[in-house]
């Protein structure tokens, strides 16, 4: 079951990298505020449904995909809600 | 007898062999251990150099606390092991939950390079017994992802626990909150700190503020290694 993993600094905290690209944008005269800067993870689960891939993968964010202390994750699952 | 430290190489660490150069000169024996050892080898402490292990994949650290020599490391520090991580050590055991907080990218976004000031917090560690409260030692740091991090709860815990060892003493080259440069775990046997003490061992190569960190290190080490026949 294929997903996306969107990681993102959490709310509130510096984003550094969001900044300069906010910055960059702006200097290339786009009118552009609020820029953050995460990542991007897709991979197949092997999941009998999109319960169960929700389930995996939350599990994955937490023991690798994220450092919850900087960072939140939000799922996309194909087929899933 | 000869008092001997473990330092664990990582598929991408680089300063293994400024660790081993930096505890021999001082009068440890070094043993090298690599990252697939399941186990250690009888040491009184263990060193995590600095480097960019597995390439610092997904964030600095993340995936070297999943290598075997990790669970050695883990099992050692539960134990009351002292272990010591430097700057990609450091993010190894904040990923691994061993020290609190996190290595975020530097606050210029820039890789910094430059021997720094550092004051000593805390002297009633493993880490520090050889200084004097308030000393301040320069010492070289040299990382893009050094900007140690916790929240305000985390925070606070730490500072009230006297956790915070080493702090910036003149400018804070990354943006690390509370200019922190060095935190202890709560029992104190295990640090890590984004300075390198083992390139400042000497002076005729430009600094020696390394030198009680290690010297530390080591005497915490002899009085645990079981004496060997």
């Amino acid at each position: 079951m294929r997903a996306t993993v969107l990681v993102r600094p959490k709310a509130g905290i510096l984003d550094p990298q969001g900044e300069a690209v906010e910055s960059s944008l702006r200097h290339l005269g786009f009118s552009v505020s609020g820029a953050r800067v995460g990542r991007l993870v897709e991979l197949d689960v092997d999941a009998p449904d999109a319960e169960r891939a929700r389930v995996e993968l939350e599990r994955m964010c937490e023991q690798l995909l994220t450092n919850p202390l900087i960072e939140s994750y939000e799922l996309r699952i194909e087929g899933g809600a | 007898m000869t008092v001997r430290v473990a330092v664990v190489t990582f598929p991408g660490s680089n300063d293994d062999r400024d660790a081993v150069r930096a505890l021999a000169l001082l009068g440890a024996e070094p043993v090298a251990v690599w990252h697939e050892a399941e186990r250690l080898p009888e040491v009184g402490a263990v060193v995590l150099p600095g480097g960019f292990s597995y390439g610092d994949y997904l964030r600095c650290g993340a995936i070297a606390r999943f290598s075997p020599a990790m669970r050695a490391v883990r099992e050692f520090a539960e134990a009351g092991g002292t272990v010591l991580g430097i700057c990609n050590g450091f993010q190894v055991l904040c990923e691994a939950g061993l020290l609190p907080g996190v290595l975020r990218r530097n606050a210029s976004l820039e890789f910094v390079c430059a021997d720094v000031d550092v004051r000593v917090e805390q002297i009633d560690t493993p880490f520090t017994s050889a200084c004097s409260q308030g000393d301040v030692l320069t010492i070289p740091i040299k990382h893009g992802e050094g900007a140690w991090f916790a929240d305000r709860d985390l925070l606070d815990d730490v500072e009230a626990g006297g956790q915070v060892v080493l702090r910036y003493a003149s400018g804070n080259p990354n943006g690390s909150v509370n200019d922190v440069a060095g935190v202890v775990s709560e029992r104190r046997n295990v640090m890590g700190l984004m300075p390198h003490p083992e390139h400042a061992v000497d002076a005729l190569l430009g600094a020696a503020g390394g030198r009680p960190i290690l010297e530390s290190l080591i005497a915490a080490a002899a009085a645990r290694t079981p004496v060997l026949a």
